[in-house]
């Protein structure tokens, strides 16, 4: 398993505005799997993928990455961790003064010690995986929505993370994009064993997962295990 | 620059390219720092012309040591020294001449503007004890009622200044004498009198009747090549049996003059104030700039957190803003600084300018503080998790 969480619980503010979000978590995550993450609005989905992919602190239960325990890990050891990951968040997060190139370049460049050669030589590599390689050098604002997700896409696919976390990606695309992207993910899994954890209210990508966690109230009330090479 | 900047760093110029992004912001911000820049300049200017205003009579003598009474905090503030006491310091082994220094302000009504000259009166046959300029002049003024003039004095027009020559003299009434210029030599406005003028100690008293040739305001001394200044002032003041005499070696006095004139004078606290204020407002400026930099760029931070850019990374990032906030700012402000401090200068006739330490101090410390100030910045970045800053 590249991940396993145990008696996950989460808390948001403090004082008389504590809330609990998560309640008793358990799951676990093959290698290599397609697992979606459901469930309506403030059901504690992005707070469940924000825990598990090291980019919020864990406060009770325990999380265990790659082999790496999280629960009371340093802000190094995190840092070290993230490198291996990929992450797509539902607004693309692309730095507006770069290039798309430069945005993905971004993605390789956070493990010291890469040419800058090559660097660009994957970051087109990456682009033109997701049939962009005619867009190399616009900034975000001369992008359309979809193409910005693609480009955020290359961005975490670029540095062959183990795991990728994303979070709402279809929301701004449209079903053909959207069935891209998800089967680029179902690839990645399949060539290069890349897990990927991935939240989504959009139906549409249901029959591509492995895996369909559901969450109300922040506990999990529904796993379903589908078959997998569905794609 | 961009390449510079990838090659100085090892990467994208991340910094620059956020920073140039949107030109109107940078323009604004580069304006912010350079306005932070000048004001600064404009008063440290301030500050150093006082520096220069009040140390520039002390060049016009060449002394070892300065006698003068306690009360005695600048070079034209203060009582008298009885010539007594310079008879009593001659005796030491190592002092081979003395001087009276006589100081007055003489007024020379100019019908619209009247120009005040801050007048020293000294004895014009001990040229050792005057500056080489004024040395060569000094057979001149030992005729009576006869004047050196400050040919940079406030109220004084280059041109008229110019004509003053031996044969082309220049004559004015002031205390119901007329006094005859037939020499310039170069002083300049201060904070005090509008310039200076030379005179010879005879015709000092002329001038101030009141006055007695037994008590000029200072006594300046001369001491043998070789002698120990400290040493001798030190000798000095157990000799002399007036034990309430400043006895200071003639860069000290000139030093406790500076620090008299903006420690304890209104005018220098006040100037004093308006440097810490300048730096002040300057600091709020820089950081405000590059806070709001980073606030507006929080959440692509954010994405590089999460991809696993580290604390370095940031800093990095802000480094390279503020060197490039701070050069590029800088040159404008600079520019502008010296305009600003050479008009003020020609309406004032005060000696303002930017010199080199003005400028390589501001330099440094506009690098320095952005540089502190976006370390502060990105503290938030530092302390929180990448989730809560999307």
């Amino acid at each position: 398993m590249i991940v396993e969480a145990r008696g996950l619980n989460h808390w948001f503010a403090t004082g008389e505005a504590r809330k609990q979000a998560l309640f008793d978590i358990d799951l676990a995550l093959p290698r290599g799997s397609l697992t979606v993450l459901m469930g309506p609005s403030g059901s504690g989905k992005t707070t469940v993928l924000t825990l598990i992919g090291c980019l919020r602190a864990v406060q009770e239960g325990s999380v265990r990455l790659m082999g790496h325990e999280l629960q009371g890990a340093s802000e190094a050891e995190l840092t070290a961790l993230r490198q291996r990951l990929g992450f797509i968040f539902q607004s693309h997060n692309l730095h507006e003064s770069l290039t798309a190139m430069q945005n993905v370049i971004m993605g390789v460049q956070v493990r010291p010690g890469v040419p800058d050669v090559l660097a660009r030589r994957a970051a087109a590599r990456a682009l033109d995986l997701v049939g962009l390689s005619d867009r190399l050098d616009y900034l975000p604002a001369n992008l359309s929505g979809g193409q910005k997700q693609r480009v955020a896409v290359a961005r975490a696919l670029v540095g062959n993370p183990q795991m990728v976390f994303a979070d709402e990606p279809t929301a701004a695309l449209d079903k053909d994009s959207a069935d891209d992207v998800v089967d680029l993910l179902k690839r990645l899994g399949a060539a290069r064993g890349t897990t990927t954890l991935l939240v989504t209210h959009d139906n549409r990508i249901l029959d591509r997962a492995d895996r369909i966690l559901t969450l109300e109230d922040g506990r999990i009330v529904s796993v379903k295990e589908q078959s997998r090479g569905s794609m | 620059m961009s390449r510079l900047l990838q090659w100085i760093f090892g990467r994208l110029p991340i910094g620059w390219m956020q920073l140039t992004h949107k030109r109107g912001r940078f323009f604004a911000a580069l304006s912010g720092v350079a306005f932070a820049n000048v004001l600064v300049f404009v008063q440290l200017g301030i500050m150093n012309s006082m520096a220069t205003a009040t140390l520039r009579p002390y060049e016009f003598f060449n002394a070892d040591i300065m006698i003068s009474a306690s009360d005695a905090n600048a070079l034209s503030e203060g009582g008298n020294v009885a010539r007594q006491w310079m008879l009593q310091a001659l005796a030491h082994p190592d002092v081979t001449a003395g001087l009276g220094l006589f100081v007055g302000d003489v007024p020379w009504d100019r019908g619209e503007r009247d120009i005040t000259f801050t007048t020293f009166g000294i004895d014009p046959g001990q040229t050792g004890f005057l500056a080489p300029e004024i040395a060569s002049d000094a057979a001149l003024f030992q005729m009576q009622d006869v004047a050196l003039l400050d040919r940079l004095a406030r109220g004084l027009s280059r041109d008229e200044a110019a004509a003053i020559r031996p044969q082309t003299p220049l004559s004015f009434e002031t205390k119901g004498r007329t006094l005859t210029a037939l020499d310039t030599f170069a002083g300049g406005g201060g904070f005090g009198g509008d310039g200076f003028m030379l005179v010879s100690d005879q015709t000092f008293l002329s001038l101030f009747p009141d006055r007695s040739s037994a008590a000029p305001d200072h006594i300046l001394l001369r001491l043998r090549p070789g002698a120990d200044v400290e040493a001798v002032a030190k000798n000095l003041r157990g000799l002399i049996t007036d034990k309430t005499l400043r006895i200071r070696s003639f860069a000290e006095a000139a030093q406790e003059d500076l620090r008299y004139q903006q420690t304890q004078r209104p005018t220098g606290v006040i100037f004093g104030f308006g440097v810490l204020i300048g730096v002040l407002v300057g600091l709020v400026i820089v950081y405000q700039v590059l806070s709001a930099d980073v606030a507006d760029h929080l959440r692509e931070y954010a994405t590089f957190k999460a991809m696993g850019y580290g604390p370095r990374f940031f800093l990095g990032i802000v480094i390279e803003e503020a060197l490039v906030l701070g050069l590029l700012g800088f040159l404008p402000g600079l520019a502008a600084g010296t305009a600003i401090l050479t008009l003020m200068g020609k309406v004032t006739t005060l000696p303002l300018a930017m010199t080199p330490t003005m400028a390589i101090t501001v330099f440094v410390g506009t690098v320095v503080f952005s540089v502190l100030s976006g370390v502060i910045a990105t503290r938030r970045l530092a302390a929180a998790d990448p989730a809560d800053l999307f």
